[in-house]
């Protein structure tokens, strides 16, 4: 192998559509230490989020190119890995190459797939395909409150290898504001006509919260429809919920309560970015959505508790099932994982709130990229 | 979502607001584009295009072209509001206030008070305001203040598009006479702007900006300049926190006094003319509530008490411009107590 080639560069990750540049707050690493792949070294702020970077490659990380504090574009260089015993001027003459070639990507959001309004069951609903199509299908089903920004951190990375469909539910995003006659049973049997309206086949089922209570019922219901099954702290596990979430939830108003709101999802508060908080905010004001969420939290948690609950049903199941849960989740208590069945894996992520897919988004990519197939 | 200007905004909060509740209806000098002119109706779309498209759906009878008298049309809207229609008129620039004052805030603004809560008054005043369109001391001033002066009366002053179509459905919705100040300069403005109607509530002031080192309070316009001051000394690690009031009145005082309370030091950019105006109310405010807090005296960053220049030059020099806010920010920031 020559030098060149065992010089990796590590560059600004693109997380979801809409991001150009990143900001990186702070190295986690140090010029000279081994790192492995998959090994936390950088934390980057989006203006959605901040997120710690994981290595993508492994050696001995010889320069940090990019200053805590400083804002570069997607693809810009931010360090380089290399062997131990690398000549540093072929270090300099790498990153002189890489510097010199490099070029800030016309923002590819014209190329970029959009989400697109989908008629399902004669319902108004919204989805996103991203992924190659010979690809294992793979679907994203988001929680009370979500849409298919909540994959932001997901999509894209399991799109290298998989055909990823993120679907809206009904008062969710873009999808319409009728909620007339859903609970989780139903909301299962429209995502089974969501697969037939949008050519999906049989696929990989990855449901967050509410979502994964969607997925499990669809699972048990027909089976033959699922490959495999990732419940992300699931619903449907037991029938305690943080009602008082959900409450505020559809009540906030002010950014002041949705920012404390939203900072209950996750493990570090600190997460919950601007961006975060205005568009929640946003998605609130929205005529006939205060209802529409009211209206599905009466009919999936009647009187505070969930109204379907099918731990017990789980060892029917005869696909792989997952499920992963943070150990710091205050929406959904991770206790209600215990005495699951045989055939379920069991993954509880420590220090992680209610949206493992987000604070620990490479870990739970990882887990579901390689779950299944 | 899709990127729309100020005027589409408002446009789509009348057609939207007009399509969901028959009672809404327009009325203004030429609104529909000039009842009786010769040519093609709805030609011109309103005074700047604003009211462009809703004569040929909604027709004349609810998009009503009045002669060249406020004082009929702004007072016939008060009294088709407390008659059960939900009047929208079009006052073509708010400097026109005088011939109309005593329609809008002693009998519109007074008939909720004095009619014992039996009557309400869901009446709409837009009015276009601001300088920098070349308009000359008779269309160019801002006058929100007179409004925000008098009880009975909501003033919403949106500072980008976004904000134009919540706000102004919201104002639609409202059961007490609004003014809804649109800046004649920012019609072309554009930003992602949602399809769906929405509302924004008022007393609720937004935070376009947040730091740790000083609040600037900015109005319409002025929140775009104090948003670019802010995010040019971040670069310097200056950290400002900018407040849009959204509404004067009602006006969300405590999200005011919490930001002070966080950063100390407070710059306040107002476009009216700087006796008795937002500046100086604000001002009041703080140093009545949260004087402690203060690590400097406070700023205003205001025109000059005079009558908005017709020469260009002049004009400009007239205007709060981005320049003198950062000035404002500096000397707060460089303070020594």
């Amino acid at each position: 192998m020559s030098e060149a080639a065992s010089i990796q560069a590590i560059t600004m990750p693109k997380w979801g559509l809409a991001m150009e540049e990143g900001k990186v707050s702070a190295w986690m690493a140090e010029e000279g230490a081994a790192i492995d792949s998959g090994e936390e070294i950088l934390e980057i702020e989006t203006t959605k989020i901040t997120n710690v970077f994981e290595s993508p490659v492994a050696g001995t990380l010889r320069r940090r190119v990019v200053a805590e504090g400083e804002t570069v574009p997607v693809g810009a260089l931010l360090g380089v890995a290399a062997a131990v015993d690398t000549p540093d001027d072929a270090i300099e003459a790498f990153i002189a190459d890489f510097q010199a070639s490099f070029v800030v990507e016309a923002s590819d959001a014209a190329e970029a797939p959009e989400p697109e309004m989908i008629t399902v069951a004669r319902r108004q609903l919204c989805h996103l395909r991203m992924g190659p199509e010979q690809g294992p299908a793979v679907i994203l089903v988001h929680g009370f409150g979500g849409d298919i920004e909540s994959w932001l951190f997901n999509q894209p990375v399991l799109a290298e290898s998989h055909r990823v469909y993120a679907l809206e539910l009904p008062g969710h995003g873009r999808a319409e504001k009728n909620v007339e006659g859903l609970d989780v049973a139903t909301l299962a049997m429209l995502l089974a006509d969501y697969m037939d309206a949008a050519g999906t086949g049989p696929a990989h089922l990855v449901g967050l919260s509410l979502g994964g209570g969607i997925v499990m019922k669809l699972a048990l219901d027909q089976p033959e429809r699922v490959t495999a099954l990732s419940l992300l702290a699931p619903a449907g596990l037991g029938p305690e919920l943080n009602m008082d979430f959900i409450e505020g939830f559809i009540a906030a108003e002010r950014r002041k309560e949705i920012k404390g709101l939203l900072g209950q999802l996750f493990a570090d508060p600190e997460l919950v970015s601007r961006d975060m908080v205005d568009k929640v905010q946003k998605f609130k004001r929205l005529d006939g959505v205060k209802p529409s969420l009211r209206d599905l939290a009466d009919s999936v948690f009647p009187g505070g508790h969930q109204a379907l609950v099918m731990k017990d049903q789980l060892a029917s199941l005869a696909m792989p099932v997952q499920v992963i849960w943070g150990d710091a989740d205050a929406i959904l208590p991770p206790a209600q994982s215990e005495g699951l069945p045989d055939n379920v894996q069991l993954r509880i992520l420590e220090q992680i709130g209610h949206m493992p897919h987000m604070e620990a988004a490479g870990e739970v990519n990882r887990l579901i990229a390689d779950f299944g197939d | 979502m899709p990127k729309k200007s100020f005027r589409q905004a408002i446009n789509e909060a009348l057609a939207m607001e007009m399509r969901r509740d028959p009672t809404v209806v327009l009325m203004g000098e030429d609104v529909a584009g000039g009842a009786g002119a010769a040519g093609e109706d709805d030609a011109w779309g309103g005074p700047l295009g604003v009211t462009k498209g809703l004569m040929p759906e909604f027709g004349r009878d609810r998009i009503l072209d009045t002669p060249i008298s406020e004082s009929a049309f702004i007072g016939a809207a008060a009294g088709a509001a407390a008659t059960g229609l939900r009047p929208v008129a079009e006052l073509m620039f708010v400097d026109f206030m005088g011939v109309c004052l005593d329609q809008i805030y002693n009998q519109a603004g007074k008939f909720r008070y004095m009619f014992g809560g039996k009557a309400v008054t869901p009446m709409v005043v837009r009015t276009m305001y601001g300088a920098g369109f070349r308009a000359a001391s008779q269309h160019s001033q801002c006058l929100y203040p007179v409004f925000t002066h008098m009880p009975g009366l909501k003033v919403a002053i949106p500072s980008s598009p976004y904000e134009a179509k919540g706000l102004l459905i919201q104002a639609i919705r409202d059961d007490d006479p609004v003014i809804f100040f649109e800046h004649k300069v920012m019609y072309d403005d554009e930003e992602e702007v949602p399809d769906e109607a929405y509302t924004i509530p008022f007393g609720e002031a937004n935070l376009t900006r947040e730091g740790d080192d000083v609040t600037i309070v900015a109005l319409g316009r002025m929140v775009q300049f104090a948003n670019q001051v802010a995010d040019k000394l971040e670069g310097e690690g200056i950290t400002c926190t900018v407040v849009d009031p959204r509404t004067t009145s009602p006006m969300d005082e405590d999200t005011i006094l919490e930001c002070v309370e966080e950063t100390g030091r407070l710059v306040i950019v107002d476009e009216a003319s700087p006796r008795c105006n937002i500046a100086t109310d604000v001002s009041a405010l703080v140093s009545e509530r949260a004087f402690g807090a203060l690590k400097a005296p406070i700023r205003m960053v205001t025109p000059p008490h005079t009558p908005v220049p017709f020469a260009a030059e002049l004009e400009d020099l007239y205007i709060p411009n981005p320049e003198r806010i950062e000035e404002a920010v500096r000397s707060v920031m460089g303070h020594q107590a």
